[in-house]
């Protein structure tokens, strides 16, 4: 019950911020997101988001970086295996 | 999709895994708390390429699982009353109470209704003014903050037609549940990724300490879950226990201060009983007294309700690690998705039904 999904922030609406909508593209599916949570998460931000609340920004450059670290690790165990 | 898809690699996945065999001298038992990593691991089959030495078992991270009977027999008793409108999020609908579930409320004529989201029962209680609108408020920190805002904006609505049923849980104390008990044999931890992306790690740091035990925040996806499982074993390995993040691009330090705030502010830490492993002190989320006027309990005066288990099911074993599933005799054979017995064969994300639905025996 703890799945959430990523998604692309496209456009947003309302000034309070308790009650900051977002419609948020789920790779071609698109659904309406409390933003309450992510003040600071704006047009073109992917969110993770949980029962309809995004619960997170998304860190663009963590990820990048996770990525190219599990790509290293890949490489290093190939080398050793040959 | 973006942030998915790259993180199912399979070739990268078995790099991983190699890498995790080569790190890997002596036997090891980790568990993965959450229920959604359960249902990751048993998918992709993730266990599957992982040295002998590793046994990976599966924690309490399984909200609908974890419910309680009395709560469930409370929502469904509530369910019945003329004139309410019974809200909750869809997985909670099978799951059996003592004699039915809320799906056979809804058959009998019960007005029960499926949200995608908790503002979904808000909206509902304000277009019907005239009748009593209720929400089965479950789940664990990462629902907490939805949930908390429900009740914040029906406040701020003056709405007088919406309550809460409350069954909320907390991870750290059900850590400290299992690592207390006398048959525990888990030795490092995959921390819930996203409810971590909520509370953040401070509360993981003295429990890691305390008990000697790696606890390593983790994602959802094939990738994201060896990588967990690599970060434990190389602790393990060097004999460190300490709390690392192999979810950054989610869940930070701090987890996220707004939510936080308001899960404080509308939330009090209270007693909960978890279904299949009993009582544990200070481990759920009840109302605070200044939003107490909207606890169902109390407005349909169904508190003191008690229920009985079945005598069978050793889904509290499973919860805690102790036994998997195919050790129950009961497991696929009187106890089945259709007709689950207990706790972990009600969700999608149980053990139980995990295994059921992939079928591993």
């Amino acid at each position: 019950m703890c799945l959430a999904v990523p998604g692309k922030i496209r456009s947003i609406s309302g000034d309070n911020p308790l009650t900051r909508m977002g419609k948020v593209d789920f790779g071609g599916v698109v659904k309406d997101v409390a933003l309450a949570y992510v003040p600071e998460a704006g047009v073109g931000d992917y969110v993770i988001v949980h029962v309809g609340f995004a619960i997170s920004k998304l860190d663009e450059e963590e990820a990048r970086k996770t990525l190219e670290l599990l790509r290293e690790m890949g490489e290093a165990a190939d080398r050793e295996e040959t | 999709m973006k942030y998915i898809d790259e993180y199912r690699d399979a070739g990268q996945s078995r790099a991983i895994a190699e890498e995790i065999r080569r790190r890997t001298t002596r036997p090891h038992t980790i568990m993965e708390i959450c229920g959604g990593q359960t249902h990751s691991i048993v998918r992709f089959g993730v266990d599957t390429f992982l040295p002998e030495e590793i046994t990976l078992v599966h924690g309490p991270g399984c909200p609908v699982c974890v419910t309680p009977i009395e709560q469930i027999d409370r929502a469904i008793a509530i369910a019945s009353r003329p004139g309410v409108i019974f809200t909750s999020f869809g997985d909670m609908l099978r799951v059996p109470g003592s004699e039915t579930d809320l799906l056979s409320v809804r058959a009998a004529g019960g007005d029960v209704r499926i949200v995608y989201s908790p503002l979904d029962a808000v909206r509902i209680a304000r277009e019907n003014p005239e009748r009593e609108t209720v929400f089965f408020a479950v789940g664990f920190e990462t629902t907490a903050p939805a949930n908390a805002m429900a009740v914040f904006q029906a406040r701020e609505l003056g709405l007088r037609n919406f309550t809460v049923l409350v069954s909320h849980v907390l991870v750290p104390p059900a850590i400290e549940t299992i690592l207390s008990s006398p048959g525990n044999r888990v030795e490092g931890f995959l921390a819930a990724g996203h409810v971590c992306a909520v509370m953040g790690t401070e509360e993981y740091v003295p429990i890691a300490k305390k008990h000697r035990v790696p606890i390593v925040v983790t994602g959802f996806e094939p990738l994201d879950i060896f990588q967990g499982i690599l970060l434990v074993v190389r602790q393990l390995e060097e004999g460190r226990a300490e709390v690392e993040n192999a979810y950054a691009r989610t869940a930070r330090d701090e987890g996220n201060a707004a939510a936080r705030a308001l899960i404080a502010r509308v939330f009090r830490v209270t007693d909960r009983k978890w279904r299949g492993i009993g009582s544990i002190p200070r481990s759920g989320l009840g109302l605070a007294e200044e939003f107490a006027g909207f606890d169902a309990e109390t407005r349909f005066d169904v508190a003191s309700q008690t229920a009985e288990e079945s005598p069978i099911c050793i889904s509290g074993l499973i919860l805690q690690g102790v036994k998997k599933p195919p050790e129950c005799p009961a497991f696929g054979t009187v106890c089945v998705p259709e007709h689950p017995l207990g706790a972990t064969m009600v969700s999608s994300e149980g053990a139980c039904a995990a295994y059921y639905r992939y079928r591993r025996t």
